[in-house]
């Protein structure tokens, strides 16, 4: 199996689904000749043209509304938003117009599109390009979303979210690009609604997302060392949430601690963790326990960024804390 | 070209079908029959109706929240948007939408709109789909002076002019946003100046006299059609009853200013010209009124007889499974 980083999986998968049906197409800023800030794209314009590739003006609201609008008319766009910090320009657009129109119009309408964006702290980008804003589309019924942690999840699950018919947000942790991992080749679906169990244990589950799926990983290494072994559920896909895997690890291990790079107040594990105590609390030895970043914007300062994303210190510390009692 | 007679009577036929569906409506809606609110096109029907008899069914238009008199005039089925006004099961959303949410894909109908400036992305949208396609279908997008000021719309209109997109955008100046006049939520004469910001012809026309909107709308899709990219066309109009039904519309416009522009009213002002040019004839129009008459009726009927939709509705139709 070939190995390759989250980004040229990423690109993989697009170029597979471009490869495959003419009406993918993507349009976003600098996702052309320049092939996106993170390279993500790079290339793919010299194999599918500026009409398949399509560099936008700087105009977020066009550029999802332009995606809405043609996939309402039977295109399937991939639209990319730079960083999912600038959705707030262009908010109305995908929560009020792709996400409702299928309801509103009495389900005789489909919106195929998938809107790309990077999310994620650790480069030193400050509080509007560091973000992780998922729980906001969790909220809104009509979305799904995705969050990949590996570049095999990335590749099955945008090729999956390219085919589904409904609009897709797909999550792209900026740090996870430079990722490596073995990814099959050729085309493959994941299905949503589908955690995966990035590694088995029996003394205690941690749900964890993105980028801290790996953290959550080292974390459980060295807690091993020190005889407690870790479950790690990787949901990878917010919304749908698959709640019988969630549910399945607590019955066996009958705790829960929950890690995610959102602030913790309102983040998706505020959702997990009630659906859990609704459905599981008599699993449970104790208090379900999050590991989540501050109620703050995201900071500047190399020192104030580290305190603010979730360490591996911080997952080993609320892990010993559960399993403790 | 003179415009054919079948043409005029079409249009005579779709003017008078919006102006005796929202009387209707606002009708049903003063008998507590409607949920809800809505927004009449009453005195504004010769703008959906002159630039509506130049598309064809498989062009597309985005409406706004003020949607009836732009569904009727692209062959928005009486029956099912009466349905849906109710908020019945048998309506064009099986209730789901309302008023403000009525779309019908089949006749390239992509919903009207409760957000002001909902429609401007979605359009490009439609015109880039058509030109994605080697299609020559163009797309309407119906904005009023409110929408004009929101960012979506510049960034829709710029778009479109960047890829000359097959897409006319339709302004409907009806010279207030809910209460706010243009006059004081714009520094420029007319919305069709700024046209020039994106590099793309600003038309400005009397949106009282359908024939003018008419003439200028085939100018605009034609050259829509032929790859020459978007024009902003800019219809002066005014709107008879308030923003909703259940306001007056007099808090904020004087009595003077109402009674000037219903002189204007689009529809005799039609008829005037269709009699003396003997398009029709009086009994000939009778005639017209009296089945517009028989289909508003068995609609009402329709919707009245019609079962809400079942609690079991409630949460299908989110997603596609």
């Amino acid at each position: 199996m070939p190995t390759m980083n989250f980004a040229e999986a990423i690109r993989d998968a697009l170029r597979i689904e471009m490869e495959r049906d003419p009406n993918v197409y993507l349009i976003g800023e600098d996702v052309g000749t320049f092939g996106n800030v993170f390279g993500v794209t790079k290339g793919l314009i010299d194999q599918f043209g500026e009409k398949r590739v399509r560099d936008t003006p700087i105009t977020e609201s066009a550029i999802i509304g332009a995606a809405v609008g043609s996939a309402a008319c039977g295109l399937r766009p991939v639209a990319e938003i730079m960083y999912i910090d600038f959705i707030g320009v262009a908010l109305d657009q995908l929560y009020n117009q792709a996400a409702k129109m299928r309801y509103m119009f009495g389900g005789k309408i489909t919106i195929p599109m998938v809107l790309r964006s990077a999310c994620g702290a650790g480069r030193g980008s400050a509080a509007q390009h560091s973000q992780s804003l998922e729980a906001w589309f969790m909220h809104v019924p009509g979305l799904r979303v995705v969050m990949p942690s590996t570049p095999a999840d990335a590749k099955g699950l945008l090729i999956t979210a390219i085919r589904d018919d409904n609009p897709v947000v797909f999550l792209e942790h900026k740090l996870l690009y430079n990722t490596k991992g073995e990814v099959p080749e050729g085309e493959y679906t994941i299905p949503f609604g589908q955690a995966d169990i990035k590694r088995e244990g029996k003394d205690v589950t941690v749900v964890a997302t993105a980028r801290m799926v790996h953290y959550a990983l080292n974390a459980a290494e060295k807690l091993a060392a020190d005889g407690i072994d870790v479950e790690i559920v990787d949901p990878r896909t917010l919304s749908p949430l698959d709640e019988d895997t969630i549910l399945d690890s607590v019955k066996k291990t009958h705790k829960l601690v929950i890690v995610h790079e959102e602030v913790k107040f309102a983040g998706s594990g505020a959702e997990i963790a009630a659906m859990v105590a609704e459905k599981a609390f008599d699993y449970l030895d104790g208090p379900i326990l999050r590991v989540a970043a501050p109620f703050c914007p995201v900071p500047f300062a190399p020192s104030l960024e580290t305190e603010f994303i979730p360490s591996e210190e911080k997952i080993i510390e609320g892990v010993k804390t559960v399993v403790q009692g | 070209m003179p415009i054919p007679k079948k043409k005029m009577i079409e249009m005579y036929t779709t003017m008078m079908k919006i102006r005796m569906f929202e009387t209707k409506v606002s009708e049903l809606f003063a008998a507590n029959k409607i949920p809800g609110v809505v927004h009449l096109y009453i005195g504004e029907e010769a703008v959906a109706t002159g630039v509506c008899a130049t598309l064809r069914d498989t062009d597309y238009i985005t409406s706004t929240h003020r949607g009836h008199g732009h569904l009727l005039a692209k062959g928005g089925d009486v029956k099912l948007m009466l349905a849906e006004v109710f908020g019945k099961k048998t309506g064009y959303c099986k209730g789901k939408g309302g008023s403000m949410h009525i779309a019908d894909i089949d006749l390239g109908i992509l919903g009207a709109n409760g957000i002001v400036g909902g429609g401007p992305p979605l359009a490009a949208g439609a015109a880039l789909a058509a030109q994605y396609k080697g299609t020559d279908g163009v797309a309407v997008c119906f904005f009023g002076d409110g929408a004009s000021n929101q960012g979506t719309t510049h960034e829709a209109m710029n778009l479109a002019a960047c890829w000359k997109l097959p897409v006319v955008f339709v302004n409907e100046n009806n010279m207030y946003g809910l209460s706010s006049c243009a006059l004081n939520t714009m520094c420029v004469a007319d919305v069709a100046d700024r046209a020039a910001a994106f590099g793309i012809p600003g038309v400005v026309v009397d949106g009282n006299d359908v024939i003018a909107v008419y003439e200028a709308a085939v100018e605009a899709v034609k050259r829509a059609r032929k790859g020459q990219g978007p024009t902003l066309l800019e219809c002066k109009t005014y709107r008879h009853r308030g923003h909703t039904e259940g306001d007056p519309g007099t808090a904020y416009r004087s009595k003077e200013e109402i009674e000037e522009w219903k002189k204007k009213d689009p529809i005799p002002r039609f008829e005037k010209r269709l009699l003396q040019g003997k398009v029709l004839t009086k009994q000939t129009m009778e005639s017209i009124l009296t089945t517009i008459a028989n289909e508003l009726a068995a609609g009402e009927q329709f919707a009245e007889e019609s079962p809400y939709p079942e609690t079991s509705d409630l949460t299908t139709d989110v997603y596609v499974d």
